[in-house]
C-alpha cells in the first residue's frame, strides 16, 4: 500500500487516476481506518486530500455556502451561518461518533463511504445538496442523491473525488431537522433516520418540503409523496399522519441484526412526523 | 472452620468503612499499569488464531505446509500439537482452545501461527488450508433439545436426563420441597408463563492477552491477564503435560472480568507455539474474537409457574430452566435452579434444570452465573401476581422474604441475611415515594447469591521500617488490594499508607482459587487478617523477650505490644516499628501466614428499585432512575462497594435492554463488535444510587460479605416488570431491544381497542 498527500486537485485526480488498483481518497480517515484495520479493505494507494488548498474552508456563495471536502464536523458545527440557513443538515453531521471522531469526519466522507445509514446524508439530500466533483474530465456538479450506488458503492468513476458540497439559498421561513433512532443515546448506527426540509409561508402554510429516509433502503431514498402531504397543508394532524404514513409505506428495509422490517417501516414514519414539527418550529422561528 | 462470633459484636473500626485512595490508581490513570499486552520479550513472536467460519463442521484435514514455508513464520500449530488430557474438564478446556476433529461454533480456533510480524502471521493465516465438511448446526437451546437436532457430541449425556431428550441435553438437577400441587390449589391466583433470555457477554474492556516463554530444559513462563494465576498454571500444565512447579504464571493488571477470565482461550495456544518455535510468543485477541470465541453467558428458555393468596401469601412455585451454555456440558442451569426462589420462605417449590450442547462457544462464568436469568423469571411472574391482585410489590416481598431459619429451596437453612432489611430500606427510601409521569413504570426486584470462600493464601511481612507487605494470590479486579491492605492496616493499628499489598505470581504464594465467587475480599480479607494475628503473636513473643516477662504477658492494642496483666504499666508500650527495627537481635525477621479453605462466606441478597419511561411510538427505553438496596456485611472500603453495586446494575441494564448474541441462519454471530453488541454508554444511563446495608456475616471476623455479584442478579426483571408497567403489557423475552417491544406494543393495541 503507497500513502501519498496530494497538494493540490490536479495532483489528487491524476495519483488516482493512474492507479490501476484499489485506491481510497482519505478526508477524516473515521472509516477508512477503521476498514483498513479490519482488514475489509486492501487499498493499494491511499490520497491523503487534507492538505489541497480550500480543502478545509466554508465559503459563503451565491446565498448558500460551499462547504471544502475536508471540514470537519467539529468546523461546521461552529460556523453560524450553516447553522443559520441548514441546522438539519448540521445537526446530523453532528451526530457522527463521539467528538475524537468530530475532530476529523466530513461531510464528502460520510457520503462516499455510503453506508445506508449514514447521518448527514438525509440531511443533505432533504436540502437537495449537490457535491463538485473533481476528475480527470475536469469539474461537475451532481446533486448528492446521485453520489451513493448502494451499501459500500458510489458513481464516482476513476480518479474522481469530491472536491466540496454546497448547500444551497433557501427563502426565509424555511428550516431542517434530522432524526436517527439508534437503541442507545450515542456512538452508535441508525436503524432508520428521517431528514425533512421546508418552507413555511406567511399565512403558516407550508409552501415547499422535502423528506429523506436513512437505512431503509440501499441508498437514502426521496420521499415525494411525504413531501406532498405537507405542502399546502398547515402541518395538522391529518398532514402529519399522511407524511408518517407515505414514509412507511415508500420505506424498503431489511430485516437484520439492527431492526425488523416492521420496526423500521414504522419507525421511518414516527421520526419524519417529529422531524417535520421540529423543523416548522425552527421555520416559525 | 471455626466462626468468630465474638468479634463481629459491634466493633469500632479505625481503617475499615473509610474511604483512601485506591493504590492502583495513579498507574492506571496515568497509563504505567501493565496489561496482559504490555509485556515485550527479546525475540518475541506474534502469535495469530484461524478460526472456523462454520458453526459445526468436521475437519477431514488441515495442510500447514505452504504456511510453514511462509516468509517470517516459526511455528505452526494444530490439534495434531497436542495430546488430549484424561481429565474430562481439562480436555473440554483444550479442545475449546483448539478443534481437534470438528469445529464446534463459528470462531472455534483450528491452527495457529507464529510470525516475527503481525503482517507475516496474518498472510500465514491465509495459507493454511482448512478441509471442512460442513454439518447441521443448532444455536437455540429449545432446538437443541428436540430428539432430532443436530448432536454436538455423542456420550456426553448424564444418566437423570431420561427419555425423549437430545443427545445435546447433557444434564439434569432438581431441588425443592412441600407438594406444590397442593400449594396451588390453596393459591387465589396463579400464573404461568415462558421466558427466553440471549447469551450475553461479560463486556470487559481489555481482550484476552498473554505472553508465553518455554526453555529447552522444559520450564515456561506465562505472562496473562486472568482472574487465576493459579487456575492458568493447573490446567496449562495438565494440557502441556507439565509438571506445575516448571509452569510460572505471573497475572498482569486486568481490565475487567466479570468471570470471563476464570478460565483460558489462548494461554495453552501461546505456550504451545512458544515451545515449537523456541521463541517468547505473544497472543492478543480482536474484539471479534473475544465475542466470537471467549465464553459469554449461557442463554435461557425457562417456565415459571407462581401461586399466590389474595393477601399476598406464595402458597407454591415451579420453575423449569432450560439453558444452553455452549459445545460443551455446562453445569451453570444448577446454579440457576439453586438461586431461582432463594428470596422467599417458602412451603413448597420445586426447581428443575437442563442443560443442552449448542453450536456456541464455551460459556464462562459471568457473575452470579445461572441466577440472573432464573430470578428473572420468577421475579417478573411474581411482579404479574401483585399487579393482578393489586397488591404492592415490596410488601408481597417483605411477606413472604428468606430470613434467618428460612430452608432454602435448595436445602440449606439460612443464619443472619439482609433481605428484610433491603426490602425495608426500598420501602422507606424516596425514590419508592416518588411520583410517575405517563409513560413511566416503576419496577422492583429481589436478588441473591451464594458466594464463595475456598483455597486461599497470604503472607504477611512485617518490613524493619515498621512499613507491611502483603502477599496475596487474587488479582485485583474490584480494588480487592485496597480492601485487604485496610484489613491489615486494621488489624495490626497502624495507618493503611504503611500497609502495600501486592499480587503475585505462582512460585510466590500457595495455591489461591481465582477471583470469583465474590470470595476475595471475604476469604483473602480473612486469610489477611489471621496473617496479621500471626504476626502480632509473634511481635508480643518479641517485645517480651526484649522486656523479659512472659509472652502471655502481652497484648497488642492501637498498634502497640503492651504489658499486660500483673506487669501492666511496667515498661512503656513498643510501636510495630521499633519492635520490627530491633527484630534482627530478637529472633530475626518477623511475619504472619495463613493458610485456609475458607466456608461461611455467607450468602447475599439485594434489592433494585427503576423507573424507566417508554416512547410508545418506538419502544425505546430510558431509565430514569435507579436505587441499589446491597447487605455488604460490613463494607471495607465503601466506595468499591458502592462501585461494584452500580456496575452490576449498569451489566444488568445491557443484559435487559439491549445486549445479545445474534446468530444469523448460517449460525454465524452476527454482532462481533461493540457498535452491534451494545453494551450501556454512559449517556443512557442516569446515576446509580447505592444504600449499602450492613448486616454482619458472623463466618468473617470484620462480618464481611462478597458483593460482586449479586449487583447483576435483579436489574433483569426490575426492569422487565418496570417496561412492562409503563408499556401496559408483559414482557418476557430478554432483550426488550426496542423492536421487540414495540412489537409487543402493536400486538397488544388491537386487542386493547378491542376490549
Ligand atoms: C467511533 C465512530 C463512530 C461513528 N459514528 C457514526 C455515526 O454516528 N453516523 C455515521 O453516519 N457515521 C459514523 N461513523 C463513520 C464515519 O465517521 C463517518 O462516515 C464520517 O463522516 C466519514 O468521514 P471521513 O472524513 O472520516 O471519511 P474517510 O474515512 O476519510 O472516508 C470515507 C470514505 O469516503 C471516501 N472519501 C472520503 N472523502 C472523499 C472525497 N472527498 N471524495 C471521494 N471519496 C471520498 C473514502 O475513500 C472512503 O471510502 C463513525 C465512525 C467511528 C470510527
Amino acid at each position: 500500500m503507497r500513502f501519498e498527500v496530494a497538494a493540490s486537485v490536479a495532483e489528487a485526480v491524476r495519483m488516482l487516476a493512474a492507479e490501476p488498483g484499489t485506491t481510497r481518497v482519505l478526508a477524516g480517515g473515521t472509516d477508512v481506518l477503521v476498514q483498513l484495520r479490519s482488514g475489509l479493505v486492501e487499498p493499494d494507494l491511499v490520497v491523503d486530500i487534507k492538505r489541497i488548498d480550500g480543502m478545509r474552508e466554508i465559503r459563503a456563495e451565491d446565498g448558500g455556502f460551499r462547504i471544502g471536502a475536508a471540514v470537519s464536523g467539529a468546523e461546521l458545527g461552529e460556523d453560524a451561518g450553516v447553522r443559520a440557513l441548514w441546522p438539519g443538515v448540521v445537526e446530523g453531521m453532528e451526530l457522527i461518533g463521539s467528538t475524537q471522531v468530530q475532530g476529523r469526519a466530513t461531510l464528502a466522507g460520510n457520503l462516499c463511504n455510503a453506508s445506508p445509514a449514514a447521518d448527514s446524508v438525509p440531511a443533505m439530500v432533504a436540502a437537495d445538496a449537490v457535491a463538485r466533483v473533481a476528475g480527470p474530465a475536469g469539474e461537475r456538479d451532481v446533486p448528492v442523491a446521485q453520489i451513493p450506488a448502494g451499501p459500500g458503492k458510489t458513481t464516482l468513476a476513476k480518479g474522481e473525488f469530491i472536491v466540496s458540497i454546497f448547500l444551497p439559498a433557501r427563502p426565509a421561513g424555511s428550516a431542517d431537522a434530522y432524526l436517527r433512532f439508534i437503541p442507545r443515546t450515542e456512538m452508535d448506527i441508525a436503524v432508520c433516520s428521517a431528514g425533512v426540509s421546508l418552507t413555511i409561508g406567511g399565512d403558516g402554510t407550508c409552501t415547499a418540503a422535502r423528506v429523506a429516509l436513512g437505512a431503509v433502503a440501499p441508498t437514502v431514498l426521496l420521499v415525494p409523496d411525504a413531501a406532498a402531504a405537507l405542502i399546502g397543508s398547515k402541518l395538522d394532524d391529518a398532514a402529519l399522519d399522511a407524511l408518517a404514513a407515505a414514509c412507511s409505506a415508500a420505506a424498503k428495509p431489511i430485516d437484520d441484526k439492527r431492526g425488523t422490517v416492521a420496526f423500521r417501516k414504522k419507525v421511518a414514519g414516527v421520526l419524519a412526523r417529529r422531524a417535520a414539527v421540529i423543523a416548522a418550529e425552527r421555520a416559525r422561528g | 472452620m471455626a466462626l468468630d462470633k465474638q468479634t463481629t459484636a459491634k466493633r469500632e473500626f479505625k481503617v475499615v468503612g473509610t474511604r483512601p485512595l485506591r493504590p492502583d490508581g495513579v498507574d492506571k490513570v496515568t497509563g504505567k499499569a501493565l496489561y496482559g499486552a504490555d509485556l515485550t520479550a527479546p525475540g518475541m513472536l506474534v502469535g495469530k488464531i484461524l478460526r472456523s467460519p462454520h458453526p459445526h463442521a468436521r475437519i477431514r484435514s488441515i495442510d500447514t505446509s505452504a504456511a510453514e514455508a511462509a516468509p517470517g513464520v516459526k511455528a505452526v500449530i494444530t490439534h495434531a500439537d497436542f495430546t488430549l488430557p484424561d481429565d474430562e474438564d481439562m480436555r473440554d478446556i483444550l479442545v475449546n482452545c483448539m478443534a481437534f476433529n470438528k469445529a464446534l461454533y463459528d470462531g472455534h480456533a483450528v491452527a495457529a501461527v507464529a510470525a516475527i510480524s503481525e503482517a507475516a502471521a496474518k498472510a500465514a493465516l491465509k495459507l493454511i488450508k482448512v478441509d471442512y465438511e460442513v454439518l447441521p448446526h443448532v444455536t437455540d437451546v429449545d432446538e437443541a433439545m428436540k430428539p432430532d437436532a443436530p448432536v454436538i457430541e455423542r456420550g456426553r449425556q448424564a444418566e437423570t436426563v431420561g427419555e425423549g431428550f437430545s443427545e445435546n441435553v447433557t444434564s439434569y438437577c432438581e431441588f425443592g420441597h412441600g407438594d406444590i400441587e397442593a400449594g396451588f390449589t390453596r393459591a387465589d391466583h396463579v400464573i404461568e408463563r415462558s421466558f427466553k433470555t440471549e447469551a450475553t457477554h461479560q463486556g470487559y474492556i481489555e481482550p484476552h492477552a498473554c505472553l508465553a516463554t518455554f526453555t529447552t530444559d522444559g520450564k515456561a513462563d506465562l505472562w496473562c491477564c486472568t482472574q487465576g494465576q493459579y487456575m492458568v498454571r493447573r490446567v496449562c500444565s495438565a494440557i502441556m503435560d507439565m509438571e506445575a512447579s516448571q509452569l510460572r504464571v505471573t497475572p498482569s493488571e486486568i481490565g475487567g472480568g466479570f468471570g470471563g477470565k476464570t478460565t483460558v482461550f489462548i494461554e495453552p495456544v501461546a505456550l504451545m507455539l512458544a515451545k515449537k518455535s523456541g521463541r517468547p510468543v505473544k497472543i492478543v485477541m480482536s474484539r471479534s474474537d473475544v465475542l466470537r470465541a471467549s465464553g459469554p453467558t449461557c442463554s435461557s428458555s425457562m417456565d415459571v409457574r407462581i401461586g399466590m393468596t389474595k393477601d399476598g401469601r406464595i402458597t407454591a412455585g415451579h420453575a423449569k430452566l432450560r439453558y444452553q451454555g455452549g459445545a460443551f456440558p455446562c453445569g451453570t442451569v444448577e446454579m440457576g435452579a439453586m438461586a431461582a426462589f432463594a428470596a422467599y420462605d417458602l412451603e413448597a417449590v420445586r426447581t428443575q434444570g437442563w442443560n443442552a450442547m449448542t453450536n456456541r462457544p464455551k460459556q464462562a462464568a459471568y457473575r452470579a452465573p445461572g441466577a440472573p436469568m432464573a430470578i428473572y423469571a420468577v421475579e417478573s411472574v411474581v411482579d404479574e401476581l401483585c399487579q393482578h391482585l393489586g397488591l404492592d410489590p415490596l410488601d408481597v416481598r417483605l411477606k413472604n422474604a428468606a430470613k434467618a431459619g428460612t430452608k432454602a429451596s435448595y436445602g440449606v437453612t439460612f443464619t443472619d441475611i439482609g433481605l428484610s432489611a433491603c426490602l425495608a430500606a426500598a420501602k422507606a427510601h424516596p425514590h419508592y415515594a416518588a411520583p410517575l409521569g405517563p409513560g413511566q413504570g416503576r419496577g422492583v426486584s429481589c436478588g441473591f447469591w451464594f458466594n464463595f470462600g475456598g483455597d486461599t493464601c497470604v503472607t504477611l511481612n512485617v518490613n524493619m521500617d515498621g512499613t507491611v507487605s502483603v502477599t496475596e494470590g487474587n488479582p485485583d479486579i474490584g480494588g480487592s488490594r485496597a480492601s485487604i491492605g485496610m484489613m491489615a492496616a486494621e488489624e495490626l493499628g497502624v495507618p493503611f499508607d504503611k500497609v502495600r499489598t501486592q499480587v503475585v505470581d505462582t512460585a510466590s504464594l500457595g495455591y489461591n482459587e481465582v477471583t470469583d465467587g465474590s470470595r476475595v475480599t471475604f476469604a483473602v480479607g480473612l486469610a489477611t487478617i489471621k496473617a496479621a494475628q500471626a504476626a502480632k503473636a509473634e511481635m508480643c513473643r518479641r517485645a517480651a523477650m526484649i522486656w523479659g516477662i512472659d509472652a502471655e504477658a502481652v497484648t497488642w492494642e492501637d498498634g502497640c505490644a503492651k504489658p499486660s496483666g500483673p506487669n501492666a504499666g511496667d515498661f512503656p508500650p513498643m510501636t510495630l516499628a521499633e519492635i520490627a527495627a530491633v527484630s534482627s537481635q530478637t529472633g530475626g525477621p518477623i511475619a504472619g501466614h495463613h493458610e485456609v479453605n475458607a466456608d461461611g462466606a455467607g450468602v447475599s441478597f439485594g434489592v433494585h428499585l427503576v423507573d424507566v419511561e417508554v416512547d410508545p411510538e418506538t419502544g425505546a427505553t430510558k431509565v430514569l432512575r435507579y436505587t441499589v438496596f446491597q447487605d455488604a456485611g460490613k463494607a471495607v472500603h465503601p466506595d468499591y462497594v458502592e462501585g461494584q453495586m452500580q456496575g452490576g446494575a449498569v451489566q444488568g441494564i445491557g443484559w435487559a435492554l439491549n445486549e445479545e448474541y445474534i446468530y444469523g441462519e448460517d449460525g454465524r454471530l452476527q454482532n462481533a463488535g461493540f457498535l452491534d453488541y451494545r453494551v450501556p454508554v454512559a449517556s443512557d444511563l442516569p446515576m446509580i444510587d447505592t444504600v449499602i446495608l450492613e448486616i454482619p456475616n458472623p463466618g468473617h471476623p470484620y462480618g464481611v460479605r462478597g458483593v460482586g455479584e449479586t449487583s447483576i442478579v435483579p436489574p433483569l426483571a426490575a426492569i422487565a416488570n418496570a417496561v412492562s408497567r409503563a408499556a401496559g403489557v408483559r414482557l418476557t423475552e430478554l432483550p426488550m431491544s426496542p423492536p421487540r417491544i414495540l412489537a409487543a406494543l402493536d400486538a397488544a393495541r388491537p386487542k386493547a381497542a378491542a376490549e
